[in-house]
Protein backbone atom coordinates (compact mmCIF):
# COMPACT_ATOMS: atom_id res chain seq x y z
CA UNK A 1 0.00 0.00 0.00
CA UNK A 2 0.99 3.38 -1.08
CA UNK A 3 0.43 4.93 2.38
CA UNK A 4 -0.72 8.43 0.97
CA UNK A 5 -3.89 8.32 2.86
CA UNK A 6 -4.72 12.00 2.70
CA UNK A 7 -6.15 13.85 -0.37
CA UNK A 8 -2.68 15.60 -0.36
CA UNK A 9 -1.76 18.86 -0.98
CA UNK A 10 -5.41 20.01 -2.50
CA UNK A 11 -4.33 23.55 -1.02
CA UNK A 12 -6.52 25.94 -0.13
CA UNK A 13 -7.93 28.32 1.99
CA UNK A 14 -7.83 27.12 4.89
CA UNK A 15 -4.45 26.31 5.49
CA UNK A 16 -3.70 29.82 5.74
CA UNK A 17 -4.88 30.15 8.82
CA UNK A 18 -2.95 32.01 11.26
CA UNK A 19 -0.43 33.15 8.52
CA UNK A 20 1.34 29.46 7.71
CA UNK A 21 0.27 27.00 5.03
CA UNK A 22 0.75 23.51 3.96
CA UNK A 23 -0.12 21.51 0.97
CA UNK A 24 -2.37 19.10 2.69
CA UNK A 25 -5.77 19.19 3.71
CA UNK A 26 -7.08 16.73 5.56
CA UNK A 27 -10.66 15.78 3.95
CA UNK A 28 -13.69 16.36 6.11
CA UNK A 29 -16.45 17.25 4.39
CA UNK A 30 -17.94 19.86 6.99
CA UNK A 31 -15.04 21.89 6.16
CA UNK A 32 -13.96 21.26 3.19
CA UNK A 33 -13.82 24.39 0.22
CA UNK A 34 -15.57 24.85 -2.33
CA UNK A 35 -14.99 23.89 -6.08
CA UNK A 36 -11.18 24.29 -7.33
CA UNK A 37 -10.80 27.98 -7.77
CA UNK A 38 -12.43 29.71 -4.42
CA UNK A 39 -9.47 29.91 -2.97
CA UNK A 40 -7.31 31.90 -4.83
CA UNK A 41 -7.58 35.43 -4.04
CA UNK A 42 -7.95 38.10 -6.85
CA UNK A 43 -5.02 40.88 -5.62
CA UNK A 44 -1.77 40.45 -7.21
CA UNK A 45 0.88 40.53 -4.51
CA UNK A 46 1.60 36.84 -4.72
CA UNK A 47 0.22 33.76 -6.90
CA UNK A 48 0.89 31.37 -4.27
CA UNK A 49 -2.81 30.06 -3.94
CA UNK A 50 -2.69 29.82 -7.77
CA UNK A 51 0.38 27.18 -7.24
CA UNK A 52 -1.11 25.43 -4.86
CA UNK A 53 -4.16 24.93 -6.70
CA UNK A 54 -3.08 24.05 -9.76
CA UNK A 55 0.63 23.22 -9.43
CA UNK A 56 1.02 21.05 -6.03
CA UNK A 57 -1.48 18.20 -7.87
CA UNK A 58 1.51 17.69 -9.40
CA UNK A 59 4.68 17.89 -7.01
CA UNK A 60 4.79 13.84 -6.88
CA UNK A 61 4.74 13.63 -10.96
CA UNK A 62 7.23 16.55 -11.78
CA UNK A 63 9.92 14.51 -8.98
CA UNK A 64 8.95 11.22 -10.07
CA UNK A 65 10.18 12.76 -13.72
CA UNK A 66 13.11 14.06 -12.07
CA UNK A 67 13.93 11.07 -10.57
CA UNK A 68 13.77 9.24 -13.86
CA UNK A 69 14.92 11.38 -15.83
CA UNK A 70 18.72 12.40 -13.44
CA UNK A 71 18.65 8.48 -11.77
CA UNK A 72 19.99 9.99 -8.40
CA UNK A 73 17.49 11.27 -5.34
CA UNK A 74 19.41 14.55 -4.38
CA UNK A 75 19.98 15.55 -8.32
CA UNK A 76 16.26 15.00 -8.80
CA UNK A 77 15.21 16.50 -5.93
CA UNK A 78 17.31 19.76 -6.65
CA UNK A 79 16.06 19.51 -10.23
CA UNK A 80 12.11 19.14 -8.95
CA UNK A 81 12.55 22.34 -6.70
CA UNK A 82 13.94 24.52 -9.04
CA UNK A 83 11.49 23.44 -11.88
CA UNK A 84 8.61 24.07 -9.35
CA UNK A 85 9.96 27.44 -8.61
CA UNK A 86 10.52 27.94 -12.02
CA UNK A 87 6.84 27.06 -12.42
CA UNK A 88 5.63 29.73 -9.73
CA UNK A 89 7.25 32.75 -11.08
CA UNK A 90 6.00 31.88 -14.49
CA UNK A 91 2.69 30.78 -13.74
CA UNK A 92 0.97 33.85 -15.91
CA UNK A 93 2.40 31.75 -18.77
CA UNK A 94 -0.02 29.21 -17.97
CA UNK A 95 -3.53 31.06 -18.71
CA UNK A 96 -5.96 28.64 -19.86
CA UNK A 97 -3.46 25.88 -21.15
CA UNK A 98 -2.77 22.02 -19.33
CA UNK A 99 -0.88 22.40 -16.30
CA UNK A 100 0.43 18.43 -16.29
CA UNK A 101 2.38 19.08 -20.11
CA UNK A 102 3.55 22.38 -19.24
CA UNK A 103 4.99 21.52 -15.66
CA UNK A 104 6.58 18.33 -16.74
CA UNK A 105 8.30 20.29 -20.07
CA UNK A 106 9.78 22.76 -17.28
CA UNK A 107 10.86 19.72 -15.41
CA UNK A 108 12.30 18.50 -18.63
CA UNK A 109 14.30 21.62 -19.60
CA UNK A 110 15.28 22.04 -16.04
CA UNK A 111 16.72 18.55 -16.17
CA UNK A 112 18.99 19.19 -19.43
CA UNK A 113 19.92 22.56 -18.27
CA UNK A 114 20.76 21.13 -14.99
CA UNK A 115 23.24 18.00 -17.15
CA UNK A 116 24.44 20.82 -19.29
CA UNK A 117 25.70 22.45 -15.92
CA UNK A 118 26.84 19.53 -14.21
CA UNK A 119 28.79 17.87 -17.40
CA UNK A 120 29.60 14.94 -15.65
CA UNK A 121 30.39 15.66 -12.21
CA UNK A 122 27.50 13.83 -10.87
CA UNK A 123 27.67 10.89 -12.85
CA UNK A 124 24.85 9.37 -11.92
CA UNK A 125 23.67 8.24 -15.59
CA UNK A 126 26.88 6.96 -16.44
CA UNK A 127 27.06 4.55 -13.15
CA UNK A 128 23.87 3.41 -13.75
CA UNK A 129 24.59 2.00 -17.37
CA UNK A 130 28.45 0.85 -16.37
CA UNK A 131 26.57 -0.59 -13.43
CA UNK A 132 24.05 -2.31 -15.88
CA UNK A 133 26.98 -3.51 -18.54
CA UNK A 134 29.22 -4.97 -15.57
CA UNK A 135 26.03 -6.82 -14.00
CA UNK A 136 27.56 -10.74 -14.01
CA UNK A 137 25.41 -13.31 -15.64
CA UNK A 138 24.27 -14.70 -12.07
CA UNK A 139 23.08 -11.06 -10.94
CA UNK A 140 21.39 -10.60 -14.16
CA UNK A 141 19.20 -13.37 -14.03
CA UNK A 142 18.59 -12.61 -10.50
CA UNK A 143 17.49 -9.36 -11.28
CA UNK A 144 15.38 -10.48 -13.88
CA UNK A 145 13.52 -12.62 -11.71
CA UNK A 146 12.78 -9.92 -9.45
CA UNK A 147 11.63 -7.77 -12.58
CA UNK A 148 9.24 -10.93 -12.85
CA UNK A 149 7.86 -10.96 -9.32
CA UNK A 150 6.82 -7.51 -10.13
CA UNK A 151 9.43 -6.02 -7.30
CA UNK A 152 9.42 -2.35 -7.40
CA UNK A 153 12.81 -1.73 -6.79
CA UNK A 154 13.80 -3.88 -9.96
CA UNK A 155 11.19 -2.58 -12.36
CA UNK A 156 12.49 1.25 -10.79
CA UNK A 157 16.00 -0.15 -11.43
CA UNK A 158 14.73 -1.80 -15.52
CA UNK A 159 13.20 1.55 -16.55
CA UNK A 160 16.19 3.71 -15.57
CA UNK A 161 18.55 1.33 -17.91
CA UNK A 162 16.08 2.26 -20.97
CA UNK A 163 18.05 4.94 -23.01
CA UNK A 164 16.69 7.99 -22.27
CA UNK A 165 14.17 9.10 -24.50
CA UNK A 166 12.62 6.13 -24.81
CA UNK A 167 12.60 6.36 -21.32
CA UNK A 168 10.97 9.32 -20.75
CA UNK A 169 8.21 8.57 -22.86
CA UNK A 170 7.71 5.28 -21.17
CA UNK A 171 7.26 7.47 -17.97
CA UNK A 172 5.03 9.91 -18.88
CA UNK A 173 3.08 7.48 -20.71
CA UNK A 174 2.83 4.97 -18.28
CA UNK A 175 3.57 5.88 -15.08
CA UNK A 176 1.74 9.32 -15.34
CA UNK A 177 -0.73 8.40 -17.65
CA UNK A 178 -0.58 10.90 -19.58
CA UNK A 179 -1.89 11.14 -23.32
CA UNK A 180 -0.03 10.99 -26.25
CA UNK A 181 -0.66 14.45 -27.28
CA UNK A 182 0.23 15.64 -23.96
CA UNK A 183 3.89 13.52 -23.70
CA UNK A 184 4.28 15.05 -27.12
CA UNK A 185 3.62 18.62 -26.17
CA UNK A 186 5.98 18.35 -23.00
CA UNK A 187 8.82 16.50 -24.96
CA UNK A 188 8.22 18.10 -27.89
CA UNK A 189 8.21 15.92 -30.88
CA UNK A 190 5.71 14.61 -33.10
CA UNK A 191 2.89 11.89 -32.11
CA UNK A 192 4.84 9.24 -34.29
CA UNK A 193 8.25 9.91 -32.50
CA UNK A 194 5.90 9.56 -29.15
CA UNK A 195 4.74 6.46 -30.32
CA UNK A 196 7.50 5.01 -31.61
CA UNK A 197 9.52 5.48 -28.02
CA UNK A 198 6.37 4.08 -25.90
CA UNK A 199 6.50 1.04 -28.33
CA UNK A 200 10.35 1.02 -27.95
CA UNK A 201 10.70 0.99 -24.44
CA UNK A 202 7.60 -1.25 -23.65
CA UNK A 203 9.39 -3.71 -25.69
CA UNK A 204 12.73 -2.99 -23.95
CA UNK A 205 10.84 -3.67 -20.69
CA UNK A 206 8.70 -6.68 -22.03
CA UNK A 207 12.15 -8.66 -22.88
CA UNK A 208 13.33 -8.20 -19.51
CA UNK A 209 9.80 -9.48 -18.35
CA UNK A 210 9.65 -12.29 -20.43
CA UNK A 211 6.57 -10.73 -22.17
CA UNK A 212 7.42 -9.26 -25.22
CA UNK A 213 9.53 -11.41 -28.04
CA UNK A 214 12.94 -9.62 -28.48
CA UNK A 215 12.38 -8.54 -31.82
CA UNK A 216 8.51 -8.00 -33.46
CA UNK B 1 5.29 -15.70 -34.56
CA UNK B 2 5.18 -11.72 -34.39
CA UNK B 3 2.99 -9.13 -35.25
CA UNK B 4 2.89 -7.37 -38.33
CA UNK B 5 5.88 -4.82 -38.88
CA UNK B 6 3.57 -1.75 -39.95
CA UNK B 7 1.09 -2.95 -37.37
CA UNK B 8 3.10 -2.35 -34.46
CA UNK B 9 2.38 1.58 -33.25
CA UNK B 10 -1.33 0.63 -34.08
CA UNK B 11 -1.12 -2.54 -31.83
CA UNK B 12 0.46 -0.08 -29.03
CA UNK B 13 -2.39 2.51 -29.41
CA UNK B 14 -5.33 0.36 -29.55
CA UNK B 15 -3.64 -0.99 -25.63
CA UNK B 16 -3.36 2.72 -24.64
CA UNK B 17 -7.04 3.95 -25.95
CA UNK B 18 -5.69 6.20 -28.20
CA UNK B 19 -6.83 4.88 -31.64
CA UNK B 20 -10.32 6.49 -33.30
CA UNK B 21 -13.02 4.44 -34.08
CA UNK B 22 -12.55 4.31 -37.46
CA UNK B 23 -8.64 2.59 -36.49
CA UNK B 24 -10.11 0.72 -34.05
CA UNK B 25 -12.56 -1.10 -36.47
CA UNK B 26 -9.86 -2.02 -39.13
CA UNK B 27 -7.24 -3.23 -36.51
CA UNK B 28 -9.72 -5.60 -34.73
CA UNK B 29 -10.72 -7.40 -37.98
CA UNK B 30 -6.79 -7.64 -38.46
CA UNK B 31 -6.43 -9.07 -35.22
CA UNK B 32 -9.01 -11.72 -35.86
CA UNK B 33 -7.41 -13.01 -38.47
CA UNK B 34 -3.66 -11.97 -37.97
CA UNK B 35 -2.22 -14.21 -34.54
CA UNK B 36 0.90 -13.07 -34.40
CA UNK B 37 -0.75 -9.44 -33.99
CA UNK B 38 -3.70 -10.70 -31.52
CA UNK B 39 -0.19 -12.02 -29.46
CA UNK B 40 1.69 -9.28 -29.43
CA UNK B 41 -1.66 -7.15 -28.33
CA UNK B 42 -1.68 -9.42 -25.48
CA UNK B 43 2.02 -9.31 -24.44
CA UNK B 44 1.74 -4.84 -24.52
CA UNK B 45 -1.34 -5.18 -22.36
CA UNK B 46 0.79 -7.48 -19.83
CA UNK B 47 3.41 -5.22 -19.70
CA UNK B 48 1.21 -2.30 -18.70
CA UNK B 49 -1.20 -4.16 -16.06
CA UNK B 50 2.32 -4.86 -14.89
CA UNK B 51 3.79 -1.69 -15.01
CA UNK B 52 0.64 -0.36 -13.54
CA UNK B 53 0.40 -2.90 -10.21
CA UNK B 54 3.59 -1.40 -9.40
CA UNK B 55 4.07 1.91 -7.61
CA UNK B 56 6.64 2.82 -9.71
CA UNK B 57 6.18 6.54 -9.73
CA UNK B 58 7.81 8.26 -6.98
CA UNK B 59 6.92 10.26 -4.34
CA UNK B 60 8.68 14.05 -3.79
CA UNK B 61 10.38 13.65 -0.86
CA UNK B 62 9.29 15.85 2.27
CA UNK B 63 12.39 17.60 2.25
CA UNK B 64 10.90 19.05 -1.50
CA UNK B 65 7.48 19.68 0.14
CA UNK B 66 8.96 21.75 2.86
CA UNK B 67 11.29 23.87 0.61
CA UNK B 68 8.52 24.51 -1.84
CA UNK B 69 6.23 25.60 1.09
CA UNK B 70 8.78 27.62 2.76
CA UNK B 71 9.41 29.60 -0.87
CA UNK B 72 5.35 29.88 -1.03
CA UNK B 73 4.82 30.91 2.62
CA UNK B 74 7.71 33.45 1.90
CA UNK B 75 6.09 35.10 -1.14
CA UNK B 76 2.60 35.34 0.48
CA UNK B 77 3.86 37.50 2.98
CA UNK B 78 7.21 38.65 3.91
CA UNK B 79 8.73 37.21 7.16
CA UNK B 80 8.03 39.97 9.38
CA UNK B 81 4.67 39.93 8.80
CA UNK B 82 4.13 36.08 8.80
CA UNK B 83 5.47 35.99 11.95
CA UNK B 84 3.47 39.25 13.70
CA UNK B 85 -0.56 37.51 11.95
CA UNK B 86 1.03 33.98 13.93
CA UNK B 87 0.13 35.76 17.18
CA UNK B 88 -3.17 37.05 16.27
CA UNK B 89 -6.44 35.38 15.86
CA UNK B 90 -8.23 32.17 17.84
CA UNK B 91 -5.90 29.59 17.59
CA UNK B 92 -3.04 31.88 19.42
CA UNK B 93 -3.32 29.89 22.84
CA UNK B 94 -2.34 26.29 20.86
CA UNK B 95 0.51 27.89 19.32
CA UNK B 96 2.07 29.39 22.84
CA UNK B 97 3.81 25.71 23.36
CA UNK B 98 5.62 26.75 20.18
CA UNK B 99 5.78 29.88 19.48
CA UNK B 100 9.65 30.28 20.63
CA UNK B 101 10.43 27.16 17.30
CA UNK B 102 7.80 28.88 15.16
CA UNK B 103 9.34 32.48 15.44
CA UNK B 104 12.56 30.89 14.68
CA UNK B 105 12.27 30.01 11.38
CA UNK B 106 10.03 29.64 8.61
CA UNK B 107 11.19 26.19 7.07
CA UNK B 108 10.39 25.33 10.52
CA UNK B 109 7.16 26.35 10.34
CA UNK B 110 6.72 25.18 6.93
CA UNK B 111 7.97 21.41 8.32
CA UNK B 112 5.65 21.50 11.38
CA UNK B 113 2.24 23.41 10.67
CA UNK B 114 0.61 25.65 12.75
CA UNK B 115 -1.75 24.25 15.79
CA UNK B 116 -4.95 24.81 14.29
CA UNK B 117 -4.45 23.28 11.06
CA UNK B 118 -2.08 19.95 12.37
CA UNK B 119 -5.16 19.39 14.51
CA UNK B 120 -7.53 19.33 12.09
CA UNK B 121 -5.47 17.51 10.28
CA UNK B 122 -5.30 14.47 12.93
CA UNK B 123 -9.03 14.83 14.19
CA UNK B 124 -9.54 13.98 10.34
CA UNK B 125 -7.04 11.25 10.63
CA UNK B 126 -8.62 9.87 13.95
CA UNK B 127 -12.12 9.83 12.04
CA UNK B 128 -10.86 8.38 9.32
CA UNK B 129 -9.30 5.42 10.73
CA UNK B 130 -12.88 4.84 12.33
CA UNK B 131 -14.19 4.45 8.87
CA UNK B 132 -13.30 2.24 6.35
CA UNK B 133 -11.79 -0.54 7.88
CA UNK B 134 -8.70 0.97 7.88
CA UNK B 135 -7.67 1.33 11.35
CA UNK B 136 -4.73 -0.68 11.43
CA UNK B 137 -2.24 -2.02 8.65
CA UNK B 138 -1.08 -4.37 11.07
CA UNK B 139 -3.05 -5.81 13.49
CA UNK B 140 -1.86 -7.73 16.65
CA UNK B 141 -1.50 -6.57 20.34
CA UNK B 142 2.02 -7.94 20.59
CA UNK B 143 4.50 -4.92 20.43
CA UNK B 144 7.19 -7.41 18.82
CA UNK B 145 5.28 -7.51 15.59
CA UNK B 146 4.08 -4.03 15.76
CA UNK B 147 7.72 -2.23 15.90
CA UNK B 148 9.62 -4.15 13.11
CA UNK B 149 6.74 -3.56 11.16
CA UNK B 150 7.56 0.02 10.81
CA UNK B 151 11.04 -0.87 9.96
CA UNK B 152 11.84 0.53 6.20
CA UNK B 153 8.43 2.19 6.25
CA UNK B 154 9.16 5.00 8.36
CA UNK B 155 12.52 7.00 8.92
CA UNK B 156 12.35 6.30 12.53
CA UNK B 157 11.64 3.86 15.34
CA UNK B 158 8.55 4.23 17.21
CA UNK B 159 8.48 2.77 20.52
CA UNK B 160 5.92 0.78 20.54
CA UNK B 161 4.55 -0.78 23.95
CA UNK B 162 1.72 -2.48 25.45
CA UNK B 163 -0.28 -0.74 28.09
CA UNK B 164 -3.45 -4.01 28.16
CA UNK B 165 -2.22 -4.23 32.18
CA UNK B 166 -2.80 -0.32 32.59
CA UNK B 167 -6.08 -0.15 30.78
CA UNK B 168 -4.89 0.72 27.25
CA UNK B 169 -4.50 -2.61 25.12
CA UNK B 170 -2.50 -2.03 21.97
CA UNK B 171 -4.79 -2.87 18.68
CA UNK B 172 -2.02 -2.40 15.85
CA UNK B 173 -0.08 -0.15 13.74
CA UNK B 174 -0.38 1.82 10.85
CA UNK B 175 1.22 4.36 8.43
CA UNK B 176 -0.87 7.20 8.10
CA UNK B 177 0.28 11.07 6.57
CA UNK B 178 -0.40 13.90 8.32
CA UNK B 179 -0.08 17.35 6.39
CA UNK B 180 2.09 15.21 3.99
CA UNK B 181 4.28 13.24 5.91
CA UNK B 182 4.39 10.03 6.87
CA UNK B 183 3.76 9.36 10.22
CA UNK B 184 3.44 6.27 12.58
CA UNK B 185 0.13 5.54 13.53
CA UNK B 186 -0.30 2.87 17.08
CA UNK B 187 -3.53 2.42 17.91
CA UNK B 188 -5.06 1.48 21.42
CA UNK B 189 -8.67 0.26 22.94
CA UNK B 190 -10.20 2.56 26.07
CA UNK B 191 -12.66 0.57 26.39
CA UNK B 192 -15.03 1.35 23.87
CA UNK B 193 -12.80 4.25 22.32
CA UNK B 194 -10.06 3.98 20.20
CA UNK B 195 -7.16 6.20 20.69
CA UNK B 196 -4.80 6.83 17.62
CA UNK B 197 -1.14 7.90 18.37
CA UNK B 198 0.62 9.70 15.94
CA UNK B 199 4.74 9.46 15.91
CA UNK B 200 7.09 11.36 13.70
CA UNK B 201 10.44 12.52 14.55
CA UNK B 202 10.70 16.71 15.86
CA UNK B 203 11.39 18.33 19.01
CA UNK B 204 8.02 18.86 21.85
CA UNK B 205 8.23 19.69 25.27
CA UNK B 206 8.14 16.61 27.19
CA UNK B 207 5.13 18.16 29.61
CA UNK B 208 2.21 17.26 27.83
CA UNK B 209 0.06 19.26 26.61
CA UNK B 210 -3.75 18.77 26.34
CA UNK B 211 -6.15 20.44 23.63
CA UNK B 212 -9.80 19.44 22.43
CA UNK B 213 -10.77 20.13 19.23
CA UNK B 214 -14.42 18.80 17.38
CA UNK B 215 -14.95 17.04 20.24
CA UNK B 216 -11.86 15.13 20.14
CA UNK B 217 -9.36 15.22 22.73
CA UNK B 218 -5.99 15.51 22.17
CA UNK B 219 -2.20 15.22 24.29
CA UNK B 220 1.07 15.91 22.41
CA UNK B 221 3.87 15.70 24.41
CA UNK B 222 8.06 15.17 23.08
CA UNK B 223 10.41 12.49 24.02
CA UNK B 224 13.81 11.30 22.96
CA UNK B 225 13.60 13.74 19.59
CA UNK B 226 9.78 12.19 18.47
CA UNK B 227 6.74 14.07 18.83
CA UNK B 228 3.88 12.16 20.19
CA UNK B 229 -0.25 13.41 19.29
CA UNK B 230 -2.27 11.12 21.34
CA UNK B 231 -6.20 11.71 19.98
CA UNK B 232 -9.67 10.16 21.19
CA UNK B 233 -13.34 10.41 21.68
CA UNK B 234 -12.27 9.04 25.26
CA UNK B 235 -12.46 11.31 28.15
CA UNK B 236 -9.61 14.08 29.37
CA UNK B 237 -8.49 12.33 32.26
CA UNK B 238 -8.59 8.79 30.51
CA UNK B 239 -6.42 10.39 27.54
CA UNK B 240 -4.35 11.46 29.98
CA UNK B 241 -3.70 8.69 32.15
CA UNK B 242 -2.70 7.10 28.93
CA UNK B 243 -0.02 9.36 28.01
CA UNK B 244 1.20 8.84 31.96
CA UNK B 245 1.20 5.46 31.52
CA UNK B 246 2.83 5.65 27.30
CA UNK B 247 5.68 8.11 28.70
CA UNK B 248 6.61 6.41 31.75
CA UNK B 249 6.92 2.93 29.88
CA UNK B 250 9.09 4.28 27.15
CA UNK B 251 11.11 6.56 29.05
CA UNK B 252 14.71 5.93 28.06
Amino acid sequence: MSGRLLPFRRSPARASVGGTSSFSSAPSGARREGPAGTAAPSSRPSEAPRFRELIAPHIDAAYSLSRYLARDAAAAEDIAQEALLKAFRNLDALRGGEVKPWLMAIVRNTYFDWRRRDNGRTVTGLAADVAMAETPADDASAEDDLIRQGDVAALRRAIETIPEPFREALVLRDLEEMSYRDVAETTGVPMGTVMSRIARARRMLGERMGVLEATA
Amino acid sequence: MSACPDKELLLHALADNELDAGNVLALEAHIATCHGCAAELEAIREVKARLKAAPLAYEAPQSLLDRIDAALTEAEAPPSQARRRRGVGSETWVLSGTGAALAASLALVAFIPAGANLQLALVDAQARSLEASHLVDVQTSDRHTVKPWFNGKVDFAPPVVDLAAQGYPLVGGRLDRIDGKRVAALVFHRGAHVINLFIWPGDAPSAPLMQQKDGYNLVRWGQGGLVFWAVSDCDPAALSGFQKEFAAQTKP
